[in-house]
């Protein structure tokens, strides 16, 4: 199957860094990926989405109009793309800062109180890693170790010392979603 | 085949363009391409080439121009409203004959338009923008792979005829991220360049110059162009997906064609029997495998990020043999494939409608 994936949020909740990731982990297990994000005169505090297509076969079109799956990091982003998945897709909800309810009962949701899961691992910033992490676990769409791998690949030298606390973020979110 | 990495589409292009030896840039920043310089200026002093932020898309084009004149590899890229401000300079390189590159990534216009994905220029792209009688071929990639291997080879087709060549992307081309495979740097030497100005000692004096005062000499000049020009069309290639039962044939090129070929396979699966062709160079276009198909299809469907600019080459091929139809969105919106099924199911029903009439008015 091909996952067609929208993650969206505000600048600054590293919601394309999130959508990297997830292209790259696909790309780890052989699969055929495309990430397009929303760009131009984006701002910290704006709004923020990119598409993350993940699939067996070449991707057809970048550009998704009805996800499969999709992560809203806040209120706004929840209003402007619930509406864009499919019924039956899995849209996780930052509810730290949406609101709880959907108005769709067509879709598999998952509230998820990014925010506060990523505090309790031991750095706020990290929520999107928590929403990463409870996506993938709840699709099926790549597997945890190759989230893993793709992370330690995509932190610079720099930032080395952020590694331990987003591993941690990632395995936060994917346990929460065993609870279910 | 080489590993392949996770690369955003400007950035692939501006790796490609050193793969290929390319040694000097010249850019000035707009979105949807600013990608492209960053990725130079952090590049080529590294491999021992020359990046310039020039003061404006003019001093750029015309950097361009001294650099290849000097026989160096040289590129420049911009979107929409900055290639306006270049179309002077490119009209200079294709009457002096240098060998160069020009990327557009192209967004939605006219004026400064938006920053949205668009492919509104093709009439400029492929008519030339500038002034004169001048050709230039231009290359459409449709994904990140071909923002790589399409540059690499506008460089040779550069050397090859001594012209300019365009890359013509669009703002979702420059932005996506997809796995590609980076080919191994281009190791053979340059082809040679006897006529580069490259100092006055030993051959003697070497002049490049578009300036030709006496009308016979021009016209003989502009003689020699179109000669060249005559062999560029060699170059014209398309790609086919689906033709060999196709009754109606989808035209689109660029990441459009992707989208296009999304509403194709949903075609298919309620029976209408739609194929693709997709140019792959604009100029010259791919007239042969439009025209071959219009012998065998019931109707045309174009597709573009414009209102209607490449569907005139279409017609142009098709030649009234069939119906040719349109469908565009502007302004750096971008369709869906659901948007494009909705008109394929129009033109198959149309396509009904002539077969009960033509039968009717056999019987």
């Amino acid at each position: 199957m091909t996952h067609e994936v929208i993650m969206a949020g505000h600048g600054g909740q590293g919601v394309l860094y999130m959508g990297t990731l997830l292209a790259r982990a696909g790309m780890l297990e052989g699969k055929e990926v495309s990430w397009l994000p929303s760009y131009g005169a984006e701002q910290r505090g704006g709004t923020a989405n990119c598409a993350v297509v993940i699939g067996d076969e070449a991707v057809v079109s970048p550009v998704v109009y009805e996800a499969t799956g999709a992560v809203v990091m806040n209120g706004p982003s929840l209003e402007k793309f619930a509406p864009h998945v499919r019924p039956g897709g899995v849209l996780v909800v930052n509810t730290s800062l949406a609101p709880e309810r959907v108005e769709r009962g067509d879709l598999r949701v998952v509230a998820l109180p990014a925010n506060r899961l990523a505090e309790e691992t031991g750095d706020g910033r990290s929520a999107n890693m928590v929403a990463l992490g409870a996506f993938a676990a709840a699709t099926g769409i790549v597997r945890m170790d190759n989230l893993l791998e793709a992370l330690r690949q995509a932190t610079p030298a720099r930032r080395r010392h952020l590694l331990a606390g987003n591993e941690r973020a990632l395995r936060r979110g994917e346990e929460w979603m065993g609870k279910d | 085949m080489a590993e392949r990495i996770l690369l955003k589409g400007n950035e692939a292009l501006g790796e490609a363009a050193i793969l290929a030896g390319c040694r000097f840039f010249a850019g000035y920043p707009i979105t949807p391409q600013n990608e492209i310089p960053a990725y130079m200026a952090r590049r080529m002093p590294r491999v021992g080439g020359v990046f310039i932020q020039a003061e404006s898309e003019l001093a750029a084009i015309n950097m361009v121009y001294g650099a290849a004149g000097a026989g160096a590899r040289a590129m420049t890229s911009s979107s929409s409203p900055g290639i306006s401000l270049k179309q002077e300079g490119i009209s200079y390189l294709a009457g002096a004959e240098l060998p160069s590159v020009v990327v557009n990534i192209v967004r939605g216009g006219p004026g400064l338009g938006g920053i949205q994905p668009a492919q509104s220029d093709y009439f400029q792209a492929t008519r030339g923008g500038g002034h004169g009688d001048y050709r230039t071929p231009v290359f459409a990639p449709n994904s990140v792979q071909e923002m790589v291997d399409l540059t690499m080879e506008a460089f040779e087709v550069a050397d090859a005829y001594r012209n300019p060549v365009l890359v013509l992307g669009d703002g979702i081309l420059g932005q996506m991220m997809e796995p590609v495979a980076l080919p191994p740097a281009r190791e053979a030497p340059l082809p040679p360049k006897p006529w580069a100005t490259t100092g006055a000692k030993g051959p003697g004096r070497r002049i490049i110059n578009s300036l030709y005062l006496d009308p016979v000499v021009l016209e003989q000049r502009n003689l020699w162009l179109a000669e060249k020009y005559a062999r560029m069309r060699g170059l014209a290639r398309a790609e086919t997906v689906g033709m060999e039962d196709a009754e109606i044939c989808l035209v689109a090129y660029g990441a459009t064609s992707r989208i296009v070929k999304g509403a194709m396979q949903m075609a298919r699966r309620e029976g209408i029997r739609a194929g693709l062709i997709r140019p792959v160079t604009l100029w010259p276009y791919p007239t042969v495998s439009i025209r071959e198909a219009a012998g065998r299809v019931e109707a045309f469907l174009v597709v573009e990020l414009s209102l209607g600019q490449m569907v005139e080459d279409v017609r142009l091929a098709v030649d009234g043999k069939a119906p040719v139809h349109f469908y565009g969105r502007t302004g750096g919106m971008v369709p869906s494939p659901r948007e494009v099924l909705e008109k394929l199911r129009e033109v198959a029903a149309g396509m009904g409608k002539r077969r009960v009439v033509a039968a009717g008015a056999g019987a």
